[in-house]
């Protein structure tokens, strides 16, 4: 999983954490936050949805696009986070 | 930087210094400079805005912009308000204005915003410039980095039409074609303004970039004799122009260029096709969702918008209204303006006319009021919306003979 750099503070500086396994986005951001528990509280709310202006994408896609947080993960899947003002929107043109 | 000292999280108020820095460390939310409005009430009066160019420029106590800068300038701004009498009289609005921001130099609003950013990126030293996009944004970046002498990286998907990508390749500066669609450039956009080497006009300069907006709102203003307007409608794609529109009216009140405080009603208007923050609005729902957008207002057709929740509270505010329209209306809203005002407006025109049009027929607007529809894209950036649409009426063999039964035809017509 990528570490945007707003958020390597909470990592030990990492760019890039690793699981062994993984089988959804919700499996996958439990499993770092274990280790990394702020981490976590950062993308989550509350009620454990992704907060208003975290995006996640597995590979290209957005998982708001795909199954949200339940979005199954292959063996060796890239997500990453990016804060949503700065790009994850879908345009054509703009 | 002598005007804006910090910026300040949206969501947690927590401050960080003038930087290009975008988003707060800790809850991701958009930031926005801060200005100290009691000096600026001071500095700022009718008179020295009068007394200033006839551009963005005059507004420059109230951009995050050092007075004493250089700025990046090909005269964005103070575009005309035209009172709208014809096109009022087909939509029974008595009072109705169009904002024609088709008159920037490279016929976009995209000059106010970028001309700012660039200004900006200027002050804090960098030498490159960069944004994703197809359209307009493009063209205003590629525009002002070359009157700048600052080095340009546009990045565009590899398949856009070849019209687009002249508009913004004249200029001089690199354009960046990307393996890919719209999506990929964006995303790749964004890992690239990570690195912080370049300033991403809509990323990382973002907090500035986006203040450029405002000035839409003093020149209307303005421009209606120190008054805000009763409705202005407003294009949506990212819902930063809307959000931006209702704060540049608040900041005029509050240092004391305007009299009574904005009564302003702020509405969103959409394509379809792409309705994001008009469906939240109509939902009565703060949460934007997604969409995969599908319509010919391609300078709109932004599904995932950054701003779209902050465009929502403005215009619920300020009992505005969100309005979608089809690709259809849009067309006929295009020609429609066009044929009333001698106005031609890209899709967005459309989507706004589409929208005030709707309002009109139920009534929104009340005898009297002031009702302002912003124009932000000429048509020539989307001509391709009308291949087929219009063109010639008569076609004649070139005798005068011809043309004269033709016309006798066409009167008969009439």
């Amino acid at each position: 999983m990528k570490i945007p750099t707003q958020l390597r503070t909470l990592t030990g500086g990492q760019a890039e954490l690793s699981v062994d396994e993984a089988s959804n986005v919700r499996d996958l951001l439990g499993k770092i936050g274990t280790d990394h528990p702020q981490l976590t509280e950062r993308l989550l709310d509350d009620n454990g949805e992704i907060r208003r202006f975290v995006n996640i994408y597995v590979g290209e896609e957005d998982v708001r696009f795909l199954d949200g947080l339940n979005t199954n993960l292959q063996s060796g899947a890239l997500v990453s986070i990016l804060p949503a003002v700065a790009g994850g929107t879908t345009t054509a043109d703009f | 930087m002598a005007r804006v000292e910090k910026l300040e999280c949206r969501e947690c108020g927590r401050t960080y210094e003038a930087a290009p820095i975008y988003v707060c460390d800790f809850c991701f939310a958009p930031l926005e400079p801060v200005y100290d409005y009691g000096s600026i009430a001071t500095a700022m009066t009718r008179e020295s805005i009068l007394k200033g160019p006839a551009s963005i420029w005059r507004y420059v106590d109230l951009l995050p912009v050092d007075p004493g800068t250089p700025r990046v300038d090909i005269g964005a701004g103070l575009t005309p308000l035209l009172k709208a009498g014809r096109l009022g009289a087909e939509l029974g609005i008595d009072n109705l204005y169009i904002k024609n921001d088709t008159a920037n130099p490279t016929h976009s609003f995209k000059d106010r915003v970028v001309s700012v950013a660039l200004t900006v990126a200027r002050e804090m030293g960098f030498d490159t410039v960069a944004c994703a996009s197809t359209g307009n944004l493009a063209n205003a970046v590629a525009a002002h980095a070359a009157r700048a002498d600052l080095r340009s990286f546009v990045f565009i998907p590899a398949n856009l039409e070849q019209n687009k990508v002249i508009t913004t390749a004249i200029y001089g500066g690199n354009v960046i074609a990307v393996d890919g669609n719209y999506d990929h450039v964006n995303k790749l956009c964004s890992e690239i303004a990570q690195k912080g080497e370049w300033g991403f006009v809509n990323v990382n300069l973002r907090p500035f970039y986006s203040e450029g907006s405002k000035t839409l709102a003093f020149e209307v203003a303005e421009q209606l004799g120190w008054k805000a307007p009763d409705h202005v409608v407003i294009p949506v794609a990212s819902g930063s122009l809307l959000t931006k529109f209702r704060k540049g009216l608040e900041e005029f009140h509050k240092v004391g260029i305007i009299d009574a405080p904005p009564h302003t009603k702020v509405h969103a208007a959409q394509a379809l096709g792409c309705s994001p923050v008009v469906a939240a609005i109509k939902a009565g729902v703060d949460v934007i969702r997604p969409v995969r957008p599908d319509t010919i207002a391609k300078s709109l057709a932004i599904g995932n918008p950054a701003d779209g929740y902050y465009a929502v509270k403005a215009v619920n505010e300020t009992s505005g209204m969100g309005n979608d329209v089809t690709d259809e209306e849009i067309v006929s809203a295009i020609r429609l303006l066009a044929s009333t005002e001698g106005i031609f407006a890209e899709t967005a025109g459309g989507v706004t006319i589409g929208a005030l049009k709707k309002m009109a027929e139920r009534g929104v607007f009340a005898p009297g009021e002031t009702v302002v529809a912003l124009i932000t894209g000429m048509g020539l950036k989307t001509a391709e919306a009308l291949t087929g649409r219009v063109g010639p009426n008569v076609h004649i063999s070139g005798d005068l003979e011809n043309f004269e039964e033709e016309m006798r035809l066409l009167s008969a017509y009439e």
